[in-house]
């Protein structure tokens, strides 16, 4: 079949999840002319299709939206922007000069140009493998995410007696999606001290239905040739090691991983684009654009977002980036560096400049209550209380910005009685 | 009425039937699990030895170094992954050098070719990431890696081309001898053959004892593999051995024939013949025997592990013999380098047949080759686009990971996989860093649209191991819900 795409396009944007489909229409508010949206999927949205749970657009939308419904927004908004969607399609290379090879199952092997690519390929989610969980190897392991893809989509149960390993987002929303499809969730275990999701779906998800939480606690051993029939729990010391001596079994015939996501940096890494090994994504500066000029990233290929309200803001952002430089508008240079200090995770961009109000994405290592953060000498903010499990967002206006006129940023999180 | 009924379809089981297969014989493979090559063949570390290792007056120095040569001309004609690496045995200690020596001289009493000492000037040119402590290796170029259970595959699909019958998910559970020769009695049917081939792997003594031709036991012994993420990939070119101890060939480094590396195995031995599981310690031995000769090698960068069963024979040797039960022979304690010596089994086992009285005539019309998977993911880009043109499902990648398309998928099942291993294992999807987390439902759907089966009866690897369950299926229409 002959393909209706251009040869050309101002931006093309590889992934139609949240991140693209907001990059898109970021890309179209800035003036770019053709724009291309590449999904491997057969529908875009993305994640957020399989995501029927509400909590979704409270920031973005000022209301609370299931994950097909936020998705649903953008999709009507790329239609009457007149951007070109082609989906079941998967890009395999891009060119340093931005040449794309794309395999399409519409179209077959398609070559385009683009001026401005932007990454949004999302994330995946760890595996056993990941963390080698020992003991046999049968059904019924599998990632949080694809339990919810069967569950929600496909109409089918993963099994009747779920275990849960590790807290993350996904694995807390299927815990109370699997009670309410009538099924036993026996537990969530979690190796750290605490929850490494956020707090609103511990309450929502586990205390409201009473899951018990067992923090500092792994699975140690999977048993069953066939069906996974029983589990090991071993609670884990301060180094994370296991004690066999104090474990415990459980019969269940599942067991659900929610250990954390990667960023799909395939393409990325193909590209030899600087890479940040906190985040697992792109090194940026601070218009989202990576090492190699004209390719930006946004959403959860840069960082793992824990709302997607932020990798829509942040994806717009990108998009706008793009289409400025694909157009051939002026770009910032960045006359500042940014570094992760004291307890701090990750930090994206990994560079700023003063031309205009900046956002920093920020993740903390370590659970810290009343602390103080710090960027350079010129900027603090007092909170309460910080988790991992909760991205901190932060704008810096251009007057501050000045003063730091070709420095090298630190930001530290500190307790408050010592930043005094 | 079959002529031979072969018991287990592992590697060994399987280059028997396409032995056999070229002379006019009624054949059946009969295999416990739900596809060939599920057990021991499946779960090993895809090695054809280079011929060297196992002392004279063996029956594995026998078939070791002949195997070897056989697989070549095997892989033409059957299209499973192979690659001549080469092996590097390394020595880390000033007493393992004596030992280089030793074991290049018994390769070359053998017979085995390109012998050859490497000084550490050579060995870090041809291998910069290994530790520069290693002072000497012994390189042997006709070491080569496979992929185990597309040989089963390939060999299997070759058999039955020729007219061998497979029967899978198909146990033995006893054995009768009667005027004729056997009876043999499994789940799905009674069997009658003159003659039978015991080749049932770690499971070969339980079956010999039904005919009380049991003089072995067979002790299964565990080996840990873990697979390495891609990042990885190219790190060693070569087969890695440490100098053996007594008890093991060592933790080995494999750069597997699709790239990714493989380190282990362990070698524990087990009580359970079905004990598939991984461990804490097999991890922790693992990588910190290999960080001493590959530093850069972390467990961080595992995506999946597993473990087999190695069938050791209380002889310590092979087993290949007609047993004391006329017409019952015993192919058993295959254990290392099991893999290797396969084919050249296969036709030392067709010889004694024919020593024994079988006539084997051959046939007139009998094909050597199959067809072979198509493997998008190392065509060109002209192939591809021609791929596509002629079939659009090459068009639609299942597996991102691994970007095996959707034709390949169909292939797969048309050529017998039944189950989500039986796909992964042919083409590779769902073997790649994401394990499945985001192909597994586009292939269950694949399955199910063409074996015409509910999902709710996708498995994994055979009945017991269901991927999920109907929703809602224990809510019965009385419950007046």
């Amino acid at each position: 079949m002959n393909s209706p795409l251009k040869k050309i396009y101002d931006v093309v944007i590889v992934g139609g999840g949240p991140a693209g489909l907001a990059a898109a229409l970021g890309a179209r508010k800035s003036g770019a002319g053709d724009i291309l949206i590449i999904d491997r999927e057969v529908e875009a949205g993305g994640i957020l299709n399989q995501c029927i749970h509400s909590g979704f657009g409270l920031h973005y939308f000022k209301e609370e939206l299931t994950g097909p419904e936020y998705a649903e927004r953008f999709i009507q908004n790329i239609r009457s922007d007149n951007v070109d969607l082609l989906t079941d399609s998967y890009v395999i290379d891009i060119s340093p000069a931005l040449q794309l090879e794309i395999i399409s199952g519409h179209y077959g092997y398609l070559s385009l140009q683009a001026k401005a690519v932007v990454l949004a390929m999302g994330c995946r989610e760890r595996t056993r493998g990941a963390i080698r969980t020992p003991g046999f190897r049968p059904a019924g392991v599998m990632t949080a995410g694809l339990a919810q893809k069967m569950v929600n989509m496909k109409g089918l149960l993963p099994g009747r007696r779920i275990a849960i390993l590790g807290s993350g987002d996904i694995g807390l929303i299927m815990a109370r999606r699997l009670v309410l499809e009538g099924c036993d969730v026996v537990g969530v275990y979690e190796l750290s001290p605490y929850s490494s999701g956020l707090t609103r779906n511990v309450v929502q998800c586990l205390d409201d239905f009473n899951i018990p939480l067992h923090l500092s606690a792994t699975v140690a051993f999977i048993h069953g040739r066939d069906r996974v029939e029983r589990l090991t729990i071993a609670p884990v010391d301060a180094q994370l090691t296991p004690d066999l001596g104090q474990s415990w079994d459980v019969d269940c015939d599942t067991l659900l991983l929610s250990i954390g996501l990667i960023p799909e940096n395939e393409l990325s890494t193909k590209l030899r684009l600087h890479m940040d090994p906190a985040t697992g994504g792109p090194q940026v500066s601070s218009t989202l654009e990576t090492s190699l000029p004209g390719v930006f990233a946004c959403g959860n290929v840069l960082h793992v977002h824990d709302i997607v309200d932020f990798v829509s803001e942040e994806s717009l952002r990108a998009g706008q980036f793009a289409a400025e430089l694909a157009i051939g508008m002026r770009r910032p240079s960045d006359n500042i560096a940014l570094h992760a200090g004291a307890n701090i995770a990750s930090c994206v961009p990994h560079s700023l400049s003063p031309d205009r109000e900046q956002i920093i994405y920020l993740r903390v290592k370590k659970p810290m209550l009343n602390c103080i953060l710090t960027i350079g000498d010129r900027y603090e903010k007092k909170f309460r209380k910080l988790i991992p499990a909760e991205m901190i967002r932060i704008t810096l206006a251009p007057e501050v910005l000045d003063h730091y006129f070709g420095d090298n940023l630190k930001i530290d999180v500190r307790p408050q009685e010592v930043a005094e | 009425m079959y002529d031979v009924i072969i018991i287990g379809g592992g590697v060994v089981g399987c280059a028997l039937a396409r032995e056999l297969s070229r002379y006019n014989l009624q054949l059946a493979l009969l295999e416990k699990e739900v596809e060939v090559g599920f057990g021991t063949s499946k779960t090993n570390s895809g090695i054809i030895h280079a011929g060297h290792h196992s002392p004279p007056g063996t029956l594995k120095s026998k078939f070791e170094w002949a195997g070897n040569q056989m697989w070549g001309d095997l892989v033409k004609d059957l299209k499973f992954g192979f690659r001549r690496t080469g092996e590097l045995l390394i020595a880390q200690q000033p007493e393992d050098l004596q030992f280089l020596d030793d074991l290049k001289k018994q390769g070359e009493s053998k017979g085995v070719i390109g012998l050859e000492i490497w000084e550490p000037k050579r060995l870090q040119k041809e291998e910069p990431n290994l530790s520069h402590k290693i002072l000497r290796a012994l390189h042997a170029p006709t070491a080569a890696v496979i992929n185990p259970y597309e040989a089963c595959f390939g060999l299997i699909e070759s058999a039955r081309q020729n007219g061998v019958e497979l029967f899978c998910s198909c146990p033995v559970l006893s054995i009768k001898q009667n005027k004729d020769g056997f009876s043999i009695r499994t789940p799905q049917q009674n069997f009658q053959s003159r003659i039978i081939l015991n080749v049932a792997g770690v499971f070969a003594d339980q079956v010999a004892a039904m005919v009380n031709a049991d003089n072995f036991k067979i002790s299964p012994r565990k080996g840990e593999e873990y697979m390495l993420d891609r990042r990885l990939q190219g790190i060693v070119t070569h087969l890695i051995f440490p100098t053996p101890s007594a008890t093991s060939k060592g933790v080995l480094i494999i750069p597997t024939v699709d790239g990714p590396i493989m380190v282990g195995p362990t070698a524990d031995d087990v009580n359970n013949r079905e004990d598939f599981s991984t461990s804490f310690a097999g991890a922790s031995k693992i990588f910190a025997s290999v960080r001493k000769y590959c530093p850069a090698i972390s467990e961080r960068e595992t995506i999946t592990e597993f473990a087999g069963l190695r069938a050791v024979a209380d002889t310590n040797d092979f087993i290949i013999e007609a047993s004391s039960v006329s017409g019952f022979y015993n192919i058993a304690g295959i254990q290392s380098p099991g893999l290797t010596a396969a084919p050249a089994i296969a036709t030392y086992v067709t010889e004694m047949l024919r020593a024994d009285g079988l006539t084997l005539e051959e046939k007139s019309i009998w094909r050597a080759d199959i067809d072979g998977p198509p493997r998008f993911s190392r065509m060109t880009a002209a192939e591809r686009k021609a791929a596509i043109l002629k079939d659009p499902a090459y068009g639609r990648i299942v597996c991102r990971c691994e970007s095996v398309t959707e034709a390949e998928v169909l292939y797969a099942i048309k050529h017998g996989a039944r189950t989500l291993d039986g796909v992964k294992f042919r083409v590779r999807a769902g073997m790649g860093r994401c394990q499945g987390g985001f192909c597994t439902t586009r292939i269950m759907d694949i399955l199910s649209q063409t074996l015409g089966i509910p999902l709710t009866e996708i498995t994994k690897r055979g009945q017991g191991s269901e991927v999920c369950i109907p929703r809602h299926d224990n809510i019965s229409a009385g419950d007046g819900v």
